[in-house]
């Protein structure tokens, strides 16, 4: 078993080497206050494989606000997703901004497969967008809608535009919408500032949430998008806290003696997966967040931690060391025999499954190098998908597509994205100190 | 006796003299912080220190049989308070077994704690960068239980000892090195 697993990851590694030739944005957070840190996208190689769309730069009409374009926006999205390769503007033979003016011919001459084009209009203190998409194989229009937002929030505007894009052309729902938390680490003349943050998902947009001296650990997001819970160490030991957004309200849920560790919402937001040692060592316990009530899920003397529910909401995944070494376990129920998931090497932990219930992300060891892989559940197939080698944290993006994960860059933690399957990359480093252990936001309708 | 608690001393100090020494020999440019690789080592709980009375273990045939007791407990004393200027201990990857050069400095820890019931100690378990960060913290944890069991064990109890794990997050050497690895998998006792 544990020798097929192994050939099985090897192959994994191969395909990844094929699709290597992909493109490479680098993000820097610029210095200056960390509180309105900015992430910049530089992109260093382009996609060849990526599906070909032409995004025109969208007519204007009334005061616009000047800044970052909407349609740059969109086309920083398409290729984010490494998915697609939109086509620079100044190669383009002609601007239309409505649908009559697409001369398909044109844009079948520039080998473009999509071509979308819109109006901005200012009415007030709102900017409407109206946007349409063709196929120009088909000549054919496949998107067309109206979508507004305050004068500004043209950020949030052009997001919703890529989703919607993206969707029309993959079927899946886009998750540029969505929003990312992570932790910054500043050691300034050896002084740790450990920083919770929130930003869009290219990293625009960064706000500080919570800043502490003491170590901050695991966002983890609620369901509706709306609160993190998280560790922090701020009272000198670990505590977990849930933290309403909007408002900045913080409720400390669980303060232990021992570990209080490893948050996991449950798909209602009704309760937490959290890890406790207060009867001896680490367990896996369900937390009911109205009436605090626990419920003890695992029970060994090993390590268990690092739980998270799969996808149908009643059985979980967690980390365990019963085996000798930190292994992936599944149950499926509260109440089950654990099942272990993963074989391939001494070290696999921190599971993160997808939400339909197919594969199954995590770290592996491999080597003496830390990798993110991840397991087909129905097959029971290993992938390992990233080839740096101090890979932490995967967090998978609501629509399946895309994978964030915490990773080393001379010395520094940097974020990088990867398509799922271990395709196209880009990271984001910030410019002093470590940025880690990203968690990617539901997508919120 | 004496002088093989003596020999056992001058072992225990070599032997943690050799993991300060492991990090000259490994790839430590990342560890400039420090100066030499024995302060770094110091820095974190004194396992360098070469303290006690020298002169106690004399003894003379002019001593009477009540002197050379004294001087011999004095000797002793000495000797436990000088194991215990050593507060950081060690751990390979993902164990959290004490290691045997560690024993008699954490029984002389836990001697003076079951002889100053007033006295408190708080156990900071801590793991190197590699792996996962709550399973590190877990495992940071389970460092610092191992340790207050054998204080409890032998001596100490549970009202004094306090533990708390930081997992990964306060390295006492930054760097990615094996040598910056081996000093960040440890205990450290804080005395309070």
């Amino acid at each position: 078993m544990g020798n097929q697993m192994t050939n099985r990851s090897t192959t994994g590694i191969t395909r990844i080497g094929l699709a290597a030739a992909w493109f490479l944005m680098l993000v820097v957070m610029t210095a200056g206050n960390p509180a309105n840190a900015e992430l910049l996208i530089r992109i260093t190689e382009g996609a060849d494989s990526a599906i070909p769309v032409a995004v025109v730069p969208f007519s204007e009409s009334g005061q616009i606000p000047s800044g970052d374009k909407v349609s740059n926006i969109v086309r920083d999205d398409l290729t984010m997703s490494g998915e697609f390769k939109p086509l620079p503007p100044e190669k383009m033979l002609s601007l239309p901004s409505k649908g009559d003016e697409v001369y398909f011919r044109d844009w079948r001459l520039l080998g473009q497969r999509y071509v979308l084009v819109g109006q901005l209009t200012r009415t007030g203190d709102k900017i409407e967008a109206r946007y349409e998409l063709f196929d120009v194989n088909r000549e054919e229009r496949i998107l067309g809608a109206t979508a507004s937002s305050s004068v500004n929030s043209t950020r949030s505007l052009a997001h919703h535009i890529s989703d919607k894009v993206y969707e029309a052309i993959t079927g899946v729902p886009g998750a540029f919408s969505t929003k990312l938390a992570y932790v910054t680490l500043q050691r300034s003349g050896g002084e740790p500032m450990y920083r919770l943050q929130v930003s869009d998902v290219d990293g625009k947009r960064a706000r500080v949430r919570l800043e502490s001296d003491e170590p901050i650990l695991s966002p983890a997001w609620s369901p509706d998008g709306k609160r993190l819970a998280y560790v922090s160490f701020e009272t000198g030991k670990p505590a977990i806290y849930i933290h309403e957004l909007s408002s900045g309200n913080r409720t400390r849920v669980a303060d232990f003696r021992g570990l209080n560790s490893a948050p996991a919402w449950s798909p209602d937001g009704r309760s937490l997966l959290l890890t406790l040692s207060k009867d001896g060592n680490a367990e896996v316990y369900k937390m009911d967040i109205q009436s605090r009530s626990l419920k003890r899920l695992t029970n060994h003397w090993s390590i268990d931690t690092e739980p998270t529910w799969d996808h149908t909401g009643k059985g979980f995944f967690f980390t365990s060391d019963r085996s000798g070494g930190p292994q992936i376990y599944h149950k499926s129920s509260e109440d089950a025999e654990p099942r272990r998931i993963t074989f391939g090497s001494r070290y696999n932990a921190r599971p993160r499954p997808d939400d339909d219930g197919k594969y199954v992300y995590y770290v592996h060891q491999r080597d003496q190098a830390f990798h993110i892989a991840r397991t087909n559940l129905q097959t029971e197939e290993e992938t390992i998908l990233t080839r740096t080698g101090s890979d932490e944290s995967p967090s998978v993006s609501p629509n399946g597509r895309m994978l964030i994960y915490a990773t080393k860059q001379s010395g520094d933690s940097v974020l990088t994205v990867i398509a799922a399957d271990g395709g196209a990359a880009y990271s984001l480093p910030a410019s002093e100190g470590d940025v880690r252990e990203p968690a990617w936001s539901p997508i919120v309708k | 006796m004496n002088v093989s608690a003596h020999h056992k001393l001058f072992a225990m100090v070599m032997s943690l003299g050799l993991i300060a020494g492991c990090s000259s020999t490994g790839e430590t440019t990342e560890d400039g912080a420090y100066g030499s690789d024995v302060s770094a080592v110091d820095q974190e709980g004194g396992s360098t220190v070469y303290g006690g009375d020298d002169d106690g273990g004399v003894s003379s045939s002019e001593m009477s049989e009540e002197q050379r007791r004294e001087a011999e407990a004095r000797a002793a004393r000495a000797e436990e308070a000088a194991m215990r200027e050593i507060t950081t201990f060690y751990f390979d990857f993902d164990t959290s077994e004490i290691k045997a050069d560690a024993r008699d400095v954490l029984v002389a820890h836990a001697r003076f704690l079951q002889a100053n019931p007033g006295q408190n100690v708080r156990i900071e378990g801590h793991a190197d960068e590699r792996g996962t960060k709550e399973y590190n913290l877990a495992l940071g944890e389970r460092r610092a239980n191992a340790i207050e069991r054998f204080l409890i064990v032998n001596g100490a109890s549970r009202g004094q000892t306090e533990t708390i794990s930081y997992g990964e997050e306060k390295p006492a050497v930054m760097g990615s090195s094996e040598s910056a690895w081996a000093q960040n998998r440890r205990v450290e006792l804080v005395f309070q």
